[in-house]
């Protein structure tokens, strides 16, 4: 038996009927086609689906959509466009911050939570941050710039 | 643009990978797809005696149940093959799926086929298969006694091969003459690759045409077509497409040929329907191939004057329960040959045996073999000045190669075209601060408030680029190791090249364009890279073994140079020039000693388009292929240094620096060339201090989750740094050689000398990896408590 949800995904509002034991990944990436958050380890360890609820990140893996009820949703493709990019996504791309692209919008995802609480953070705060997070293509060294970079960016147009 | 060879240039693959618009496997959905789950083992050695379907296939979504039986009366699903084929090996059948006896954990039993995942996903769990369990073994060198339980009947003693290199009798002449030996018995451990993509198919079949589409995670699309014609599915080449869409890392795990592919492959056959399979991170762990597990004894000879005079290793590498494509290759011709180093050693020997375990197979993982050898070679030198009273650093020194050695002919089989090694050396301990970090250390060892401080250095060699067809294939490959470039130059100017190279991560689309760009003198913009495709693009080998950079862009330099040669001819023609007086700069073919008279690059182009005038005999067109074979492997070289920090109360080590200084040849794109040296340092790390694949022994996988298997992340790992040498590889036109795999090559035997360095004092010779707090902490204890007594 299906359940009504009406979630707001980047900005729209979508009213839905999921499946209860339907996860939030699942129907991001299936029944929106919103394939920018990808599934890496079903188990909340890999953070490759991070997403943004109501501004904080969680994993879409180890949550259901129907939990998401009535919640305000921002993925990797409600966080900029190539037209216009965030300071975060122009930082990956300017710092060498990914390899295979594989784990980086979740990436993304984790390091925008974490400059909306720490607008300038340290090399320490941003690898703590991220420690739940895998990349397996580029050590961490360059995502580390990338954040960094996009912290500066952002204090830029703040000030 | 002559100069943008040696630039950073930004990704061009990056605005889609930031924005949500690559476009993984998983992320394909076509009309009519149905959804593919495994049913497997959860025995690592068992008979199957009963498959019931029944209830499965009653459950609602579900279009097909099969087990392996189907598969062998559908014709289709024959053996998945070895690709690498060492003397009087023995090559066990591999089905697709078991049909008698599983063999390890994951072993696949039967497939179902239903309309969405989850609906698949239930109904492999309500097929009931029955299981007569056997014992198990999962250590490469207990496979080997008398009483272990047997995996194949044609492999007796669980032996797949036997293979020695080098001379035996001139190595334990050296032993016998020496004047100081070492000795260091180790494992090395077994790793799971953890791309962090799973891997995933999309095969359609359409049944008008006869035509199969297989969108997979590969590194190497050909190779898997060529298998899936050879063996797996015995279709016709010509009929199969694969496709590799955007591929989210592979470190190897995705070059092999598994049954997984071939299965939905299969599946899309029988039901004239797309079938999609993906994997869950437990199935990945489970039957993603698998990186070292060997058990070796290593032995170094020396003589008066520290000179190292032989090397002799015995190994037990781990086979898995079946041969992957190119696991012979893994432990042998990728290992032993690299036996010597960075060093001058006139005598070597090195026996391995490969050994079947109830694992999952056990194949090419970041380095493959080099890693396994560095290790070898670089405990055994750091163990080598233990008993000689030398500093790790001299006694390396002490040993090098020299420059004017090269070419320099090893004792095992590789000839090591150039060199230069005591920079690099010198470099390292330069960035590190060598002298100073080892008074620290001395200062720290009397200080028992702070925690002790260790220095381990890894001074690497790699062969990579792999490499010359005629060579490999005289040493088992069952295929030639060359690579393809097209060129297409277009008829305004802009271009395409078709490489049999397939980046999954590598930024081969900047690389190769900026090649395009140098060669052509046009902008990065004006070039379309095309691979992963076997209708689109010619045969090619694929990327792994370090090798599209060195092989791959030679070839689409051969090209590029075809491709201006021919414009050369259309140019003097229209300048009515003779041939040899016109040369091509700044964009376009100018007259020698006139300049002014030339004709631009697109003049030229469109004129091999238009044919109205072309010179007499030549065809029109501007578009050139190269099937590259190159004479040699290259050989990258460098030395890591590695600076932890050990807690003198939990054990705990903390890499506090990583000095990685490289040469890798030429540089394309630095920005590039950093990245995949802080990825190969990272995977290198985890190794040496936390990651294992762990089996019980039962042959239960305990790691089969990222909660049990324990990845580098973030907060454990330092900034890098890093630094070059140039030392040109001096037989491709690039003078480039691979980086793909040198940090993951170096930095195990780094980080586990720093950590055994730490330790010394406490008189602890050697520790294995993973260094975990543990490990490290009993080696501590025991220490005190041999001291206290």
């Amino acid at each position: 038996m299906g359940r009504t949800i009406r979630v707001e995904v980047n900005g729209k509002t979508h009213e839905c009927e999921v499946e209860p034991r339907t996860l939030l990944v699942h129907f991001l990436r299936e029944e929106l086609e919103l394939t920018g958050t990808n599934v890496g380890c079903e188990t909340s360890l890999c953070g490759a689906c991070t997403v943004l609820i109501d501004g904080e990140s969680v994993r879409a893996c180890t949550q259901l959509a129907v939990q998401a009820d009535g919640c305000s949703i921002t993925t990797i493709e409600g966080l900029g466009s190539e037209h216009d990019l965030h300071p975060l996504q122009q930082g990956f791309w300017d710092e060498h911050g990914l390899q295979c692209g594989y784990c980086t919008p979740g990436m993304i995802m984790a390091a925008a939570d974490l400059l909306g609480q720490n607008a300038d953070p340290s090399e320490a705060e941003i690898r703590t941050a991220l420690k739940g997070n895998v990349c397996r293509c580029t050590g961490y060294h360059n995502i580390v710039r990338a954040v960094q970079s996009a912290a500066k960016r952002m204090a830029g147009a703040a000030s | 643009m002559s100069g943008v060879i040696g630039s950073s240039v930004k990704r061009r693959e990056d605005p889609a990978l930031i924005t949500g618009k690559g476009s993984y496997t998983d992320d394909l959905k076509v009309a009519g797809m149905v959804h593919a789950a495994i049913v497997r083992s959860p025995y690592a050695h068992a008979r199957v005696t009963e498959i019931d379907t029944e209830a499965a296939r009653a459950m609602p979504g579900v279009l097909a149940v099969f087990t392996g039986k189907d598969l062998v009366k559908g014709k289709a699903g024959g053996v998945v093959p070895t690709g690498w084929l060492l003397p009087d090996i023995k090559t066990p059948a591999h089905p697709l799926l078991a049909t008698e006896t599983v063999r390890y954990v994951g072993d696949g039993v039967a497939v179902v086929v239903a309309t969405d995942r989850y609906l698949a996903r239930d109904a492999a769990d309500a097929v009931v298969v029955e299981f007569d369990p056997l014992d198990a073994v999962t250590d490469p060198l207990a496979a080997t006694a008398a009483d272990a339980p047997q995996l194949h009947d044609d492999a007796p003693s669980n032996t797949s091969f036997d293979w020695e290199l080098g001379d035996s009798s001139k190595t334990d002449a050296a032993f016998a003459a020496a004047a100081r030996t070492a000795r260091v018995e180790l494992r090395n451990n077994r790793l799971i690759p953890h791309a962090i993509e799973p891997r995933a198919a999309l095969a359609d079949y359409n049944a008008a045409t006869g035509n199969l589409t297989l969108h997979m995670t590969t590194q190497n699309p050909h190779l898997q077509r060529l298998l899936m014609t050879l063996a797996s599915m015995g279709m016709p080449e010509h009929k199969i497409r694969v496709v590799a869409p955007e591929v989210g890392g592979g470190f190897g795990s995705k070059i092999h040929h598994y049954p997984d592919e071939a299965i939905a492959s299969w599946c899309s056959i029988q039901l004239g329907r797309p079938v999609k399979w993906v994997a869950t991170r437990s199935e990945a762990n489970q039957t993603d191939a698998h990186g070292r597990d060997h058990v070796s004894i290593a032995e170094i000879a020396l003589d008066d004057d520290h000179k190292i005079i032989g090397l002799r290793v015995q190994t037990w590498a781990a086979m898995g329960a079946y041969l992957s494509t190119f696991a012979p290759a893994v432990p042998t011709y990728l290992y032993g040959t690299l036996l010597s180093g960075q060093y001058d050693i006139p005598a070597i020997h090195v026996h391995v045996l490969g050994t079947f375990t109830n694992t999952a197979p056990v194949d090419a993982y970041r380095g493959a073999g080099r890693p396994e050898a560095t290790f070898v070679v670089e405990r055994l030198l750091d163990a080598a000045a233990d008993v000689c009273g030398l500093d790790p650093a001299e006694i390396r020194r002490h040993n090098f190669v020299q420059p004017d050695q090269f070419p320099y002919p090893t004792q095992v089989a590789l000839e090591y075209d150039s060199g230069n090694y005591e920079p690099a050396l010198d470099k390292a301990l330069d960035l590190a601060g060598y002298k100073a970090l080892r008074t620290e250390q001395a200062a720290r060892r009397d200080d028992a408030s702070k925690p002790l401080l260790g220095i381990g250095l890894s001074s690497y060699i790699e062969a990579c680029g792999l490499a010359p067809s005629q060579v490999v294939g005289s040493l088992g490959a069952q295929a030639g190791l060359w690579e393809s470039a097209r060129v297409r130059v277009h008829p305004t100017g802009s271009v395409s090249i078709f490489t049999g190279a397939s980046s999954h991560g590598q930024g081969h689309h900047t690389t190769f364009s900026q090649i395009v760009a140098d060669k052509l003198d046009i902008d990065v913009e004006q070039v379309e890279v095309i691979q992963g495709d076997t209708d689109k693009v010619q045969f090619g080998m694929g990327t792994y073994g370090s090798r599209s950079l060195a092989v791959g862009g030679s070839a689409l330099v051969k090209s590029l140079e075809k491709v201006i040669a021919k414009g050369r001819k259309i140019a003097a023609h229209m300048l009515e020039a003779a041939e040899d007086d016109v040369v091509f700069e700044k964009g376009a073919y100018r007259v020698a000693g006139a300049p002014a008279r030339k004709k631009t690059w697109g003049e030229v182009v469109l004129m091999a388009y238009l044919a109205h005038d072309m010179p007499e005999g030549i065809e029109p067109g501007l578009e050139e292929s190269t099937f590259y074979d190159p004479s040699n492997f290259v050989y990258p070289f460098g030395t890591h240094i590695a600076v932890v920090e050990i807690d003198r109360d939990t054990g705990e080590v903390t890499l506090d620096r990583y000095i990685a200084v490289d040469d890798c040849g030429n540089l394309i794109n630095p920005m590039i060339v950093s990245g995949q040296v802080h990825g190969g340092i990272a995977q290198g790390v985890g190794q040496a201090l936390w990651e294992e694949g762990v089996y019980d022994e039962s042959g239960q996988l305990v790691t089969a989750t990222l909660l049990d298997y324990a990845l580098p992340r973030a907060h454990r790992l330092p900034s890098f740094e890093t630094a070059h040498t140039i030392t040109p590889c001096p037989h491709n036109p690039l003078g480039v050689k691979g980086i793909g795999e040198a940090g993951a090559i170096a930095s195990p035997a780094a980080v586990t000398n720093a950590v055994v360095d730490a330790l010394s004092h406490l008189g602890v010779k050697h520790l294995d990896m993973p260094l975990t707090p543990e490990r490290v902490w009993r080696a501590m204890a025991n220490a005190s408590a041999q001291g206290d007594a």
